[in-house]
């Protein structure tokens, strides 16, 4: 009973001065405004990496040759080849597909123009395991690899470069290292996925690239797809497993190959934004208890304003306990109020900067409750010299005050 | 002439009796006793008025009475009970419930209507919102001022606002009703009224003790205590 009463009082005063009230809610709204946007910010970035890593389907791991770590000497020795493909394809049963990949940075010639493009010579299943449609014309067919075709296919912004109409390319001639290849498709555009433009590669047949190109078995990398996420770790082992029978490593010795994981690195990188955005809320958060301080200083000053109101209620029958909490209750609404409002410019301010910068912003029920509950302790806190100030006052000095 | 005060100190049914009642001013070296040794004794019914010339220790008297102040030495009992033994709840209580305090400069909160600022006493009883409704109506009506009840105090003649006050001080029933100069800011005819009402009060049996330097307030009542420099010279029925 009595604390609805209490919260009556206080919000009569509140709307007694309400422009002081506002003003002394600047630094709260401010406070709790910066910590939503912030947080809005970061999560919006955290969002942008999760929609990646579900682009990315199931999960596709990179193998590579190890050599460059061998024992801290730089060797360039290449250890991974088609066989190994072959192998990982038959022999690991949480591998769904498994594709070797070669690439290299070529000049291409198409008419008068000339360009250095990412060439990468890979097999068929290509477009399936990373994710890409063909927009016009064909991917590399099994016969174009067991043929060593010279037949090429382009990524889906190869023809804005060359300037032509992507449906018209197929058929067309272009130039791959003076040798004259046939465009049989052009890509959907993928988006990057982080790392680098996926789009602006090209693709030919893996055993075009290795006869007219590197002249061996060898292939750079060959990506692994694991249809269920969960089987990653045992994806890994099979893996390792596999390629170490095939190598011939001996128990004890390094792996001559390493397995990467795309989607660590995504994780890896949604931990760093996570840093960052609780980096950039404890700084907005600071903002907030400057707001404490300065919700401090006017109770102080209404403390002193209202000694005589406070004597009146003491010779009326108030204890120290009901001045206590009136006053705290005061500094509380007060902060709640800086807060919704604090809320409000918060949720703004992220509705502008997705709007006009362009950044994905996220507003949580969390952090809203998450502000909301700090300012509220907030207030309680800065809210205690004061209304302890108040109830310690002597009824009959306060009542002499002027 | 027989003082009042060696009668009733063999009574024990006193609503109030102090004994020996000292209050020390201390500023640095220098301090006033605005009351010496004071002893008093006011009955449950009694219309007792306070006189002396300003600076004799009435309004220190009325406070420590009011419980709003405490004694530097001597003793006070509030009906019956010792008030230095008090803790601050029941210090609280007693300013509450036992007594009604009415102040010469009215002491209403001024963005409260009437009716809000006589129940700002009901609402530290712990009363729920229609009692209370209920209980400050009916003091604003003993007081007159049935038709004013939603007026703020800037809203009212300074009659009324002592009306209001007055009203405030009644509304819990309290045993004894105080009034410390009630109107010192009045003109006559309208402290007339007020004197009047605390008649009619009277009347009702409350216990009254109201303080003046005017005489013809002071005739109002049924025993005059005269200070003087923080004692007490004389102590007779009017
Ligand atoms: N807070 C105080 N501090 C110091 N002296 C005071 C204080 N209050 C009253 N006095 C002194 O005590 C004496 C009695 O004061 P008061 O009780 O107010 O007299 P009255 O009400 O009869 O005019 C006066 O001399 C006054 O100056
Ligand atoms: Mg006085």
């Amino acid at each position: 009973m009595l604390i609805t009463e209490t919260i009556r009082i206080s919000l009569m005063s509140i709307r007694g001065n309400l422009f002081r009230a506002l003003l002394t809610m600047l630094g709260i709204i401010i406070g709790v405004g910066a910590v939503i946007t912030m947080v809005a910010l970061g999560t919006g970035a955290q969002r942008a990496i999760d929609e990646q890593m579900a682009a990315l389907g199931g999960d596709i791991l990179s193998i590579q040759s190890s050599s460059w770590f061998s024992r801290g000497v730089a060797r360039d020795q290449q250890t991974l080849t088609t066989d190994d493909a072959m192998a990982l394809a038959v022999g690991s049963e949480h591998v769904s597909d498994v594709v070797p990949e070669i690439s290299s940075r070529f000049q291409i010639k198409y008419g008068n123009k000339n360009f250095n493009l990412t060439t990468i010579g890979t097999t068929p299943n290509y477009p399936d395991v990373h994710g890409f449609t063909l927009a016009h014309g064909e991917f590399i067919s099994p016969a174009d690899n067991s043929a060593r075709r010279r037949v090429v296919v382009l990524g889906s912004e190869i023809p804005g470069m060359l300037e032509v109409d992507a449906a018209l390319l197929v058929g067309q001639k272009v130039q791959i290292r003076s040798i004259t290849f046939e465009i049989i498709g052009v890509m959907e555009a993928k988006g990057g996925s982080g790392w680098r433009n996926p789009d602006d590669d090209i693709w030919i047949p893996l055993s075009t690239a290795q006869f007219r190109v590197t002249g061996n078995e060898f292939v750079q990398t060959i990506s692994a797809k694991v249809s269920d996420a969960s089987t990653v770790p045992m994806a890994m082992l099979e893996i390792e497993r596999v390629l170490r029978r095939e190598h011939g490593v001996l128990p004890g010795k390094d792996n001559d190959f390493a397995i990467m994981n795309r989607k660590q690195f995504a994780q890896s990188r949604q931990e760093a934004t996570q840093v960052f955005t609780y980096l950039l809320a404890g700084i907005a958060g600071v903002s907030l208890v400057v707001g404490g301080i300065g919700i401090m200083n006017i109770m102080l000053v209404t403390v002193t304003e209202r000694t005589r109101e406070i004597g009146v209620r003491k010779a009326l029958g108030a204890t120290k306990g009901n001045i206590l909490l009136q006053f705290l209750v005061e500094s509380t609404i007060l902060c709640l109020l800086g807060g919704l409002l604090g809320l409000a410019l918060g949720a703004g301010a992220s509705a502008l900067l997705a709007k006009y910068a362009g950044w994905q912003t996220v507003v949580t029920s969390e952090s809203a409750i998450m502000a909301f509950g700090f300012s509220a302790a907030v207030g309680m806190i800065f809210g205690i010299w004061p209304a302890k100030r108040a109830a310690g006052l002597d009824p009959i000095e306060a009542l002499r005050h002027e | 002439m027989k003082t009042a005060a060696l009668d009733a100190q063999a009574n024990t049914s006193a609503v109030i009796r102090l004994q020996g009642l000292q209050r020390r001013y201390v500023m640095g070296a220098e301090f006033i006793d605005a009351l010496r040794a004071v002893d008093l004794t006011v009955e449950a019914n009694e219309y007792l008025a306070i006189m002396g010339q300003s600076g004799s220790g009435k309004s220190t008297l009325m406070n420590i009475i009011g419980c709003l102040d405490r004694p530097t030495a001597g003793e006070y009992w509030l009906n019956q009970q010792r008030v230095s033994e008090m803790n601050d709840r029941e210090l609280a209580r007693a300013r509450n419930q036992a007594i009604g305090f009415v102040f010469q400069t009215f002491n209403l909160l001024p963005r409260m209507t009437a009716l809000a600022n006589v129940e700002v006493p009901l609402i530290y009883s712990g009363l729920n919102r229609k009692d209370r409704y209920v209980r400050a109506k009916s003091a604003l009506e003993t007081v007159g001022l049935a038709d004013r009840m939603m007026h703020r105090p800037s809203e009212l003649s300074g009659g009324q606002r002592q009306r209001v006050a007055v009203a405030r001080a009644l509304v819990t029933n309290p045993s004894i009703l105080l009034a410390d100069e009630p109107t010192g800011n009045l003109d006559s005819s309208t402290g007339n009224e007020i004197m009047k009402l605390f008649d009619s009060l009277h009347e009702q049996g409350n216990t009254l003790i109201v303080v003046t330097h005017e005489q013809h307030i002071a005739d109002h009542a049924e025993r005059i205590v005269r200070l003087s420099d923080g004692d007490i010279l004389s102590d007779q029925k009017s």
